[in-house]
């Protein structure tokens, strides 16, 4: 029985490293080809980390557990490298499949900054006012 | 049951390492080399863990925690460059 799912665990684990190197071999884009490892290292080598952990813990020398501290130190860093690798990508400004921000959008977000410092300045000028009234208030108040 | 599904396991995951080497040679630009570089370490990784289980040995797991490791390192140090154009600023 526990042969059969160490067996199940290993050959799922085989799969998914083999599915993340296709997706990093056949899609067409840097972006795109993010996805693929990412699922080989948590998904792939995780299930063939923890088929390990159960073969040498059922061998009768004690629960391994060197296979855990693996498994955890690949699913923190995982996602860091991703990110890490992303970032160079859009520094570097690689093509992307999806459509970059073209001069229409550039447009609409100018104007969204445009009347942001439109209300800034009405803002500005409700409190210069309100600052200006406030020492007649506080005039009034002495001459009283 | 495990003697039958461990030589595919190993057949799989040794097309996986020839399609990210092909990735690293073929890859048009810098980030899809590091990108290509990481998996190469996760499919080792991978591939460790199963010669590990294929000999029942317990010695392969040392190797594979520090590939783990170097491999991030390297993958940080390699996007760092070229974010920053310098690794320790």
């Amino acid at each position: 029985m526990l042969d059969y799912l160490i067996s199940f665990l290993v050959l799922f684990g085989a799969v998914f490293t083999f599915i993340g190197s296709l997706g990093l071999v056949r899609l067409k884009d840097c972006y795109t080809r993010l996805h693929g490892p990412t699922k080989a290292t948590t998904l792939g080598v995780g299930s063939i980390l923890i088929a390990s952990a159960v073969f040498f813990s059922t061998r009768g020398t004690g629960i391994s557990l060197h296979e855990i501290l693996i498994t955890l130190f690949l699913l923190i860093t995982a996602p860091v490298s991703a990110h890490l690798v992303a970032k160079a990508a859009l520094h570097l400004e690689l093509h992307s499949l999806a459509k970059m921000p073209t001069k229409k959008v550039k447009e609409e977000v100018l104007e969204q900054a445009s009347q942001t410092e439109a209300t800034k300045q009405t803002t500005e000028k409700i409190e210069q006012l309100t600052s200006s009234e406030a020492p007649q208030d506080q005039e009034l108040a002495q001459k009283q | 049951m495990l003697d039958i599904v461990l030589p595919i396991a190993f057949g799989l995951v040794a097309v996986a390492v020839a399609m990210s080497f092909w990735r690293l040679l073929r890859g048009p630009s810098a980030p899809d080399r590091i990108l290509a570089l990481d998996t190469l370490n996760i499919n080792t990784i991978a591939l460790l863990v199963l010669l590990g289980i294929h000999l029942s040995s317990a010695l392969f797991f040392e190797a594979a925690l520090l590939i783990a490791l170097m491999g991030f390192i390297s993958t940080v140090a390699l996007c760092k460059y070229l974010l920053r154009g310098d690794i320790i600023e």
